[in-house]
């Protein structure tokens, strides 16, 4: 079941993947102020947001993990924090591509830009601490107290340095603008490659939690074999 | 009776190693109970779950009807671990006094040149700990121990490395707290000693409970007996 | 109220210790004055421009200083097992974790203090013209740092790579708090007085204290016991 889930989703997310890179490269036409590299905002936004959404997904499991000392929700924890990892890489990268075409530079330190670099270097700790400790329980417990400080912290970086002069392009999606900063047929696919996105990132989950839930049951097999 | 002390089927893994293997003892309010069984048994590992300091997988442990861990039941337990537990930079009063004041002992001076005196280091009570001898650091483990008047005892391996005069004062320390009706678990090889304190016995094999129940003259008489009775076979 | 005279009697036994020692005080101020020495021959200590890089240097010192403090912090607690005997006694974990942070927060200020010093002799920078905003920032930033690390000081104390892991960890979440110092000592050190700009940074630090004082308090349990 679970199984079928994973895979409908990701062909999901592969066809539609497919549809929208048809249309970003072959149907869109150039944006009239920064021409061609503005497809990147595609999947840099996309990437951006399930990433940023991954880490206050796994805060919650990381909670339920605490409240429950159920190693399931610590599983899933994991496998958020390195799928959402690796959509914040494929944001920044792609940032930095768009930065150095429209701004001259790859870098500038900016509220977006040093909060989404500050999650980054977060969740590495946080997987590097779960491979420091073999114990499942023991990982689980001070990973997830670690994921709730990190995502804390993730707050505070964003907040506080929403006070420097952001260099950063301000929202043009229409829920959040009120529409006119965004063509319409342009938009359409904006979030057409969203849902894309989503679907191969929570197939990616999947995944990983299934290989996660794998090893955990080898770990009680062997338990077992050692008891008897 | 009542129970003091309630451990139902507990297991407590270390990674994919079962430490404890569904074990369930009950020791009555009052009683001294000798742990007993080889090195890697399980014995520290019991105790440490008792004192609240390792959590267990499956089953339930309670304290006079209280969780290991809450506030009250720290309170009322003294623990003597492995380590002595005290810090070699400060001097013995020093340690004490500090573990007085976290304890929230009332007149903690007073008790503390008590206890200073009661184990025989009053006069080198300023003295750092780390000039202190075995002998000295384990005495004043004890007065550290039993500092709070605590009416749990989980002492694991307390006889190890004690001098006759300490072994001594130990024993006094638990004849006494057994008449103010404070419940004792002692894990112990030393089985002369542990059997001459002890009214109750549980031996552990491997993880698993082999045996509890009341110390008999025939264990006194002959402290290996236990082992020979219930010990896994070819354990031995 | 007992939970802080417990947390008190914690950090006051951590300063007894290390009065007596003085093993991470003696490292972190030699580093920190190394640290001053080296920067002057990469920077012209005498040039302007050391103004606009004063205030970051010396925050980027006390940190990497305060790892020499907030390291020793639990790792003091493991020889003899002190550690399990403070954990199965009656003292709080919470207060354990304050009471831990006390001690390193004062054993940094006095770090602070004394590279302070040093820094106004060779960088001849006059950082005492705002006594009280500077107090003001070193103390915010300071318990942050000390909070901060006591607990993943705690977190970290069983695990083999715990020196190499408490860096990683630490670092990271000190962002927002030491771009807030930077930016509070930087306008001192140019002999400005807090503006709006700066009392905003200040109460980015004041929040920043606050929630992981509260996030330690709760997750004391969590992270101390096994």
């Amino acid at each position: 079941m679970r199984e079928k889930l994973t895979i409908a989703l990701a062909a999901a997310g592969g066809l539609l993947l497919v549809y929208d890179l048809y249309q970003i490269f072959l149907v869109l036409p150039d944006e009239a102020m920064q021409g061609p590299i503005y497809r990147i905002l595609f999947f840099h936004v996309p990437a951006a947001i399930v990433g940023m959404v991954g880490y206050f997904v796994a805060l919650v499991l990381s909670v339920l993990y605490l409240s429950s000392k159920d190693l399931k929700w610590d599983s899933l924890a994991a496998s958020v924090v390195e799928v959402s990892l690796v959509f914040s890489l494929v944001n920044i990268v792609s940032g930095s591509i768009w930065a150095r075409v429209i701004w001259g530079i790859w870098w500038t330190w900016d509220a977006r830009l040093t909060s989404a670099l500050v999650g980054i270097l977060i969740f590495l700790a946080y997987l590097m601490l779960r491979r420091a400790i073999d114990e499942p329980t023991q990982r689980g417990r001070l990973s997830a107290a670690l994921c709730i400080f990190g995502c804390v912290d993730e707050v505070i970086v964003w907040k506080s340095i929403e006070w420097f002069r952001t260099q950063h392009p301000g929202p043009v999606l229409s829920i959040r603008t009120g529409g006119g900063h965004m063509d319409p047929a342009m938009e359409r696919i904006f979030y057409l490659n969203f849902l894309a996105i989503l679907l191969i990132a929570t197939a990616l989950v999947l995944i990983r939690t299934r290989q996660e839930a794998t090893t955990r049951e080898i770990d009680s097999l062997r338990r077992l074999a050692h008891a008897m | 009776m009542t129970a003091a002390i309630e451990i139902a089927h507990i297991w407590k893994y270390y990674g994919d190693y079962p430490a404890l293997r569904d074990c369930t003892l009950s020791v009555a309010e009052g009683s001294c109970c000798a742990l007993l069984g080889r090195n890697g048994a399980g014995k520290t590992t019991l105790l440490r779950i008792l004192a609240g300091l390792s959590h267990f997988q499956r089953g339930t442990v309670r304290l006079f009807g209280t969780a290991p861990r809450t506030g009250e039941t720290r309170r009322r337990t003294g623990f003597l671990g492995h380590g002595i537990g005290v810090y070699e930079d400060l001097s013995a009063r020093e340690n004490l006094q500090f573990f007085a004041r976290i304890a929230d002992v009332p007149n903690a001076r007073g008790v503390v040149s008590g206890w200073l005196e009661r184990v025989g280091l009053e006069r080198v009570a300023d003295m750092p700990v780390r000039q202190f001898s075995r002998g000295m650091r384990q005495r004043l483990a004890l007065a550290r121990t039993f500092l709070h008047a605590p009416n749990v005892l989980l002492l694991d391996e307390p006889f190890t490395s004690l001098d006759d005069r300490a072994i001594h004062m130990l024993s006094q320390l638990l004849v006494e707290a057994r008449a103010r009706q404070a419940t004792i678990i002692s894990s112990t090889h030393q089985l002369r000693e542990a059997m001459a304190i002890a009214s109750h016995v549980a031996l552990i094999e491997n993880g698993r409970l082999r045996f509890s129940g009341e110390r008999t003259q025939a264990m006194l008489d002959d402290p290996a007996l236990l082992y020979r009775l219930h010990a896994e076979p070819g354990a031995a | 109220m007992k939970a802080f005279k417990q947390a008190f009697s914690v950090a006051r036994k951590d300063l007894a210790l290390e009065l007596r020692t003085k093993e991470s005080v003696n490292a972190a101020g030699a580093f920190s004055i190394a640290i001053l020495i080296l920067f002057s021959f990469a920077f012209d200590p005498f040039s302007e421009a050391i103004h606009e890089l004063a205030a970051g240097l010396l925050w980027l010192t006390f940190a990497f200083a305060g790892a020499l403090v907030f390291n020793r912090g639990f790792a003091r607690e493991l020889p003899n097992e002190c550690l399990d005997t403070l954990l199965a006694s009656p003292l709080a974990p919470s207060s354990l974790l304050i009471g831990k942070a006390i001690g390193v927060f004062f054993l940094l200020l006095l770090v602070e203090v004394v590279s302070l010093f040093v820094f106004g002799v060779f960088y001849n920078i006059r950082w005492w013209l705002h006594p009280g905003e500077l107090a003001l920032t070193c103390a915010l930033a300071s318990w942050g740092i000390a909070i901060t690390g006591s607990v993943f000081g705690a977190l970290t104390v069983n695990l083999r790579l715990r020196e190499l892991m408490l860096p990683v960890i630490i670092y990271p979440l000190l962002v927002p708090l030491l771009v807030g110092a930077i930016e509070m000592t930087n306008a001192l050190l140019g002999n400005q007085p807090f503006t709006s700009y700066e009392w905003l940074w200040a109460k980015v630090l004041i929040v920043f204290d606050i929630v992981f004082t509260s996030l330690a308090i709760a997750l004391a349990e969590t992270i101390l016991v096994n």
